[in-house]
């Protein structure tokens, strides 16, 4: 597999940590309902399809990456930083 | 007052030749970490001219002369070191540079090797998963990627000549692992 | 034996070589298989199951039977093929899975039982009793079924791995194949070719045909050395490309030539990954073989292998040749044969309405029906229409047709199309993407439909790439037709053989059919067929060309089994490269390093770092005397320990205070420049990650340290939590825990010690417990923290890591006088369980800051990482394991990590478990053992006894439940 770090360029998956549902991103508010925090922390959809993850250049330059793929083709649609994406969010 | 010798990182582990090439320890001087704070990157950069002469590499590329340095110039030269942070070598950074970027010292933290010699490509071919071509990968360029297991940063000096940082505590790891790929490419005629 | 020709092979310089112990010789460029066949030997290998003499089927990778070992003891590998094993000087092979002899095989008994021994007999025998399955079943089944074994020694093998990168990657060097790479690389691409045969040509190498109005293997050598003279090209030889992987990845596996593998420091093989932005499949096809009685005797070959032998290798697999086809190549084979003066003693052409303009006696519309002669074969039956005939022959050269070598192409999940007019399995484009097929591989079986072929794909991928495809002239070449008749078992008695190598015939099938495993997947499963090394190269069209016969359905709908990498066999070796001993993990050295060892201390790995266990003292001959000793120096006098493999991250920005409170439980924002607190991080889903010490340095800079094992685990955090969550905070963080070398210095003699060494000394007055700041050793800066991990009087003294060794050199020099010197891991252990401090021994990650009685740093004013969660119902309250001291105070006075707590007079099972103890000591301070451990609401029985059940070591003991803090529980001497 291979990932283009938005800053490094394409590399081989093996500098990549992944971590999983980009869902990660989007913390809920210290008061928020415990049903926030349940879905935050333990809920994940299983798509056989398009997905959203996050993968950690650990072995590169240290970015946090959204990564765009398609888990039935295994292709990677599209890659993002983490900190441009929650930019966007917020 | 006590008297402490210092060590370097590599000491009693190189030099190793085999065939044409060496890999041989690089004194890169004074090594600071240079990371900008939000919005700072323009003053940094500007600031790093005024003090030092070079401007703050891109993602990926280096400025100053880093062969010149590896070879025992002193001068100053900026080699990008991860998102949004490069490693100033061979200069005391000016105090002015705080205010806009965290600094940081790492002149004892990197085991600095430079392998060299015709070869020296396909050693590193062995060892680390990036695109080494002359295309890809040109005189100038550095990235952070993986050496065997370790987490390195690699700088292209010339056609077989690169400058390789790892963490200090790994340079005997670096020196057997780096030996082995040179014997096996040297034992193919390629070096 | 050896005829004459002008194969590629040196007559001049004759090998030697022995099989099974017997010498013989052979020619330079032969291989073991062709050697052997010169020599005259037929019997290579016995098979897995019947043992039944084998000999050579294939000339290729494919090859079922003729699999032999060489080398001896950490040098051993099994399972070579003869038919890719390169004769050189000295090469000893032997063949596997005979006892005593290859010729008499005590085993072949099971042959005369065969009928008892068909697919599903182990199922069905061996069930009762269910005792038996490991003692006695697995044990005889194993001894009598296999192949090739392992010597049991670690393997001294040499192989090494690689990484390239190309514009488009050409996998087989045949004629499509090389032209595909010499049109891309005039074009400018950077191209790999690889192939796994020794030289490029493919089957122009084994083949009578010209290109260009040349010798085929003359005009592929012309272009190869074009291609090997480009810079942009890398021809790679003897190099299989094992798998496709996402994202433009093959793996490929190289075997080093004999003469270069043999070199000092030399790799056997090389492991590459090559990344390709596109490739062209032009890996040939497989010639199949035909079903029927016998097909499996020494001497039955195909008929592509007896050309490339008879064309290649100059040598004729036996005195005379009987050639069996349903296709055009059966032609060829005996025109080649005819042509370098082999006897052909008959042609047998499956199709009725075949014709023959060759001189030899001619059976259209016959088939092959039995092989005669059980250690190489004497004669073959043939039904004609007619009737049936026997013909005598050392050599039956079959072809069934050809499988385009469509494996690659199914790699990720792709399945091939099936062909009714070539009878075979095609690939379907788009499989693998950026990969196209050509040439045979894609079903164009002509010479001139190759070249042709390697350029359009060419074309195809450079178009792709962006580049101009140069005009290319297609070299002239046959182009006949490939006209073929499907046969895939012919009708009889007696045993006919699918798979060569695990032994399963048409039998085998039809019974799978029978007994319902109709999915193709099913049958594969309960016969074994194509779960041989060989993969089913050799079988799998053919086994489910039965299984649709048997079925009633056709062949397109009964589908194909999964191709997986790797295509040919790869040892572990070579995928796990290096992996051993030094080169298993990276080893991360502290700067005390040698001088540690150096006083004889064995050293343990934490993480990738190696630390001390402890440092023998003269006269010591048990690790516990040396460990009481140091425990003892410490508490009362000053001992020394490197503690640099913790984690330290410089912090720093307008923000770093808001991130650390965001990470941290407890407060760090309050914390003043120039002091240190103790942090708890909590993991999001409320339990504890991790904790340390933090200093603030600066009103914008805190340095963080984490425990060794989590350093990277808390670098990704902090990321994590600064680039996913607050990006618009104004914060920057990097390691520099390689930057310095920090020594704890530990005792009520600490700061003499330390005052002895510092250009200045410290007053209490000016460092408090907890406290930090700059200082100076010898003229060099130092960072000094005031900080204890033992329990008593401490500091950490950091210096640059160049100053590291002599700094510990000096340390011990000097506490030696005062009674003190050096300690190690177990020490350090036991001073922090009598302290009752916890490691990643108790935050395993299922405790709560609640469990380890922490739950009041989680501050109630602010948000933190981890707050939420830990507030859920059940991760607080009686109902928990709390953290508790624990002594043992019956007759056994020993504690054991692991064990698990019992009420005193309750049966020690799962049930009843109250919890269990993490860490356990003796400790030379209170004279006793000591334990930390977990006990359902632990912090209310203070006092109470326990019985702790080790039921692996069969210790019990009764303890006492205290508090965890056993020593000094005031932490006067640690304040001082």
């Amino acid at each position: 597999m291979r990932i283009t770090c938005p800053i490094c360029g394409e590399r081989d998956r093996r500098e990549f940590y992944y971590v999983g549902d980009a869902v990660a991103l989007e913390r809920p508010d210290a008061d928020a309902p415990p049903e926030a925090w349940h879905g935050y922390i333990h809920l994940r959809d299983n798509p056989c399809g398009v997905t959203r993850d996050l993968w950690y250049h650990e072995q590169g330059c240290a970015a946090w990456l959204v990564v765009t793929r398609n888990t039935a083709t295994h292709e990677v649609l599209g890659v993002a930083l983490a900190s441009d994406e929650k930019g966007e969010a917020r | 007052m006590v008297e402490l010798a210092p060590k370097s990182p590599l000491a009693g582990l190189v030099p190793v030749t085999v065939g044409r090439m060496t890999l041989t320890e690089v004194d890169l001087g004074r090594l600071t970490s240079v990371a900008p704070y939000r919005g700072r990157d323009e003053g940094l950069s500007e600031a790093l001219k005024a003090a030092h002469g070079i401007a703050a590499p891109e993602p990926g590329r280096v400025t100053g002369r880093v062969a010149a340095r590896a070879s025992g110039r002193d001068e100053a030269c900026a080699i990008w070191f991860g998102q949004r942070m490069f490693l100033l070598a061979g200069a005391d950074p000016d105090p002015a540079l705080a205010q806009y970027a965290a600094l940081s010292d790492q002149s004892d933290g990197w085991a600095c090797a430079r392998i060299q010699g015709r070869g020296a490509t396909q050693v590193l071919a062995r060892l680390t998963p990036i695109d080494l071509r002359p295309a890809a990968f040109r005189r100038g360029h550095t990235a952070r990627t993986e050496l065997q297991h370790m987490a390195a940063s690699i700088t292209r000096l010339g056609e077989d000549d690169y400058l390789i940082l790892v963490f200090r505590a790994l340079a005997g790891t670096l020196v057997q692992d780096v030996r082995q790929a040179m014997q096996g490419v040297a034992a193919r005629g390629g070096g | 034996m050896r005829i004459g020709g002008e194969g590629p092979i040196g007559r001049g310089r004759r090998i030697g070589f022995t099989f099974d112990g017997r010498a013989y010789q052979g020619l330079a460029g032969d291989t073991l298989a062709s050697a052997l066949l010169a020599n005259g030997v037929r019997v290579m290998g016995r098979s897995f199951k019947y043992h039944r003499p084998r000999g050579v089927m294939t000339a290729g990778s494919e090859e079922p039977n003729a699999l032999v070992t060489v080398g001896r003891g950490g040098l051993q590998e099994p399972n070579l093929r003869a038919t890719q094993l390169e004769l050189h000087e000295g090469l000893a092979a032997r063949s596997q899975n005979r006892w005593p002899s290859l010729t008499f095989d005590i085993l072949a008994l099971n042959d005369l039982a065969s009928p008892f021994f068909g697919a599903g007999f182990y199922y069905k025998t061996f069930m009762w009793p269910r005792a038996f399955w490991e003692r006695v079943y697995e044990p005889m089944i194993r001894r009598a079924a296999g192949l090739g074994a392992l010597s049991g020694a670690p393997s001294d093998l040499r192989v090494e791995k690689a990484w390239a990168h190309c514009d488009l990657l050409v996998i087989g060097a045949g004629p499509a194949g090389l032209m595909a790479a010499l049109t891309a690389a005039r074009a400018g691409a950077d191209v790999i070719i690889a192939d796994e045969d020794t030289r490029p040509g493919g089957r122009l190498n084994a083949e009578t045909i010209e290109v260009d109005g040349v010798p085929g293997r003359d005009w592929a050598a012309e272009i190869t050395a074009e291609l090997s003279g480009m810079d942009n090209v890398r021809v790679m030889t003897r190099t299989t490309v094992t798998g496709a992987y996402d994202g433009g990845t093959y793996g490929a596996l190289e075997r080093l030539a004999p003469e270069v593998a043999a070199r000092p420091g030399a790799p056997r093989e090389c492991f590459w990954r090559i990344v390709a932005r596109r490739a062209v499949l032009a890996a040939g096809a497989l010639e199949r073989p035909i079903a029927f009685a016998n097909n499996d005797r020494p001497g039955v070959m195909m008929a592509g292998a007896v050309r490339a032998y008879v064309n290649r290798w100059c040598v004729s697999p036996g005195r005379s040749v009987a050639v069996f086809g349903n296709n055009s190549d059966a032609h060829r084979t005996v025109a080649d044969l005819l042509a370098a003066g082999v006897h052909v003693s008959a042609l047998i052409d499956a199709r009725h309405d075949a014709t023959c303009s060759l001189d030899v006696p001619f059976y259209p519309g016959a088939q092959v029906s039995n092989a005669h002669g059980r250690c190489g074969l004497e004669a073959v039956s043939i039904l004609t229409p007619s009737g049936e005939e026997k013909i005598e022959a050392e050599c039956l050269a079959m072809s069934g047709g050809w499988n385009p070598s469509v494996h690659l192409t199914c790699h990720m999940n792709g399945r091939p199309d099936w062909r009714e007019d070539i009878a075979a399995f095609v690939p379907r484009p788009g499989a693998v993407p950026g990969l196209v097929a050509a040439g045979v591989a894609r079903g164009d079986f002509s010479t001139r439909a190759c070249l042709q072929g390697g350029v359009a794909a060419a074309r195809e991928a450079l178009t792709a790439l962006g580049r101009t495809a140069p005009e290319i002239d297609i070299p002239g070449a046959e182009d006949s037709r490939y006209d073929i008749t499907p046969i895939w078992s012919v009708p009889g008695r007696g045993r006919a053989w699918l798979d060569f190598q695990n032994d399963v015939t048409v039998k085998d099938v039809r019974l799978a059919a029978q007994e319902n495993f109709r999915s193709v997947e099913h049958m594969k499963r309960y016969t074994t067929q194509g779960m041989a090394p060989d993969q089913g190269k050799n079988s799998n069209v053919n086994a489910l060309a039965v299984l649709a016969d048997a079925t009633g359905r056709a062949i397109a709908e009964t589908g194909t089994t999964t191709f997986r990498p790797p295509y040919v066999p790869v040892s572990i070796a070579a995928m796990g490269v290096g992996g051993r001993g030094k080169g298993f993990a990276p080893q991360r050295l502290t700067t005390s390093h040698e001088l540690s060892v150096a006083r004889g201390a064995p050293m343990i790995e934490a993480g990738l770092w190696y630390r001390p266990s402890y440092f023998p003292a003269p006269g010591e001959s048990h690790w516990r005397q040396s460990c009481d000793r140091e425990v003892l120096m410490v508490r009362n006098a000053v001992g020394v320990t490197d503690v640099s493999t913790l984690g330290k991250i410089d912090i720093q920005g307008p923000d770093a205070a808001a991130l650390l409170d965001l990470v941290y439980a407890n407060t760090f924002s309050t914390l003043k420049p120039g002091r240190v607190r103790y942090g708890l991080m909590l993991r999001e889903d409320g339990h504890v990650m991790d904790d340390g010490t933090t200093a603030r340095l600066g009103e914008n800079q805190y340095l963080m340290t984490t425990t060794t094992a989590a350093a990277g685990l808390v670098m990704r955090h902090l990321e994590f939590v600064h680039q996913c969550l607050r990006p618009d905070w104004d914060v920057r963080m990097v390691s520099v825990t390689e930057n310095w070398a920090q020594f704890a210095i530990a005792g009520p003699k600490s700061a003499e010690l330390l005052n002895g060494l510092l250009d200045a000394p410290v007053a209490d007055a000016d460092w408090p417990f907890m406290s930090c700041g700059p200082v100076s050793v010898g003229g060099v800066g130092a960072r000094l923290f005031r900080i204890s991990f033992s329990g008593e009087r401490g500091y950490e003294l950091a210096v640059p890591a160049r100053y590291g060794e002599a700094l510990f050199r000096e340390l011990v020099a000097r506490a030696e006088p005062l009674g003190g010197g050096p300690y190690g891991m177990e020490a350090l252990n036991v001073l922090r369980i009598e302290k009752g401090f916890i490691t990643h021994a108790e935050i395993h990650g299922r405790t709560t800051a609640f469990d380890i009685g922490m739950g009041g740093m989680v501050s109630k004013a602010k948000d933190c990482i981890g707050k939420a969660a830990a507030a859920r119902p059940g991760l607080s309250g009686e109902e928990r394991e709390q953290l508790v001291g624990l002594k043992p105070v019956g007759t056994v006075k020993m504690l054991v990590p692991g064990a698990h707590l019992f009420e005193e007079g309750a049966e020690a099972v799962s049930d009843n478990s109250q919890g269990y103890i993490t860490s356990a000591a003796f400790s030379p301070t209170l004279g006793h053992f000591l334990g930390l451990g977990f006990l359902r609401n632990g912090r209310a029985r203070h006092g109470q006894r326990v019985r702790m059940v080790d039921h692996l070591k069969g210790v019990v003991a009764i303890c006492e439940v205290q508090d965890p803090v056993q020593y000094d529980r005031d932490g006067g001497r640690m304040r001082g």
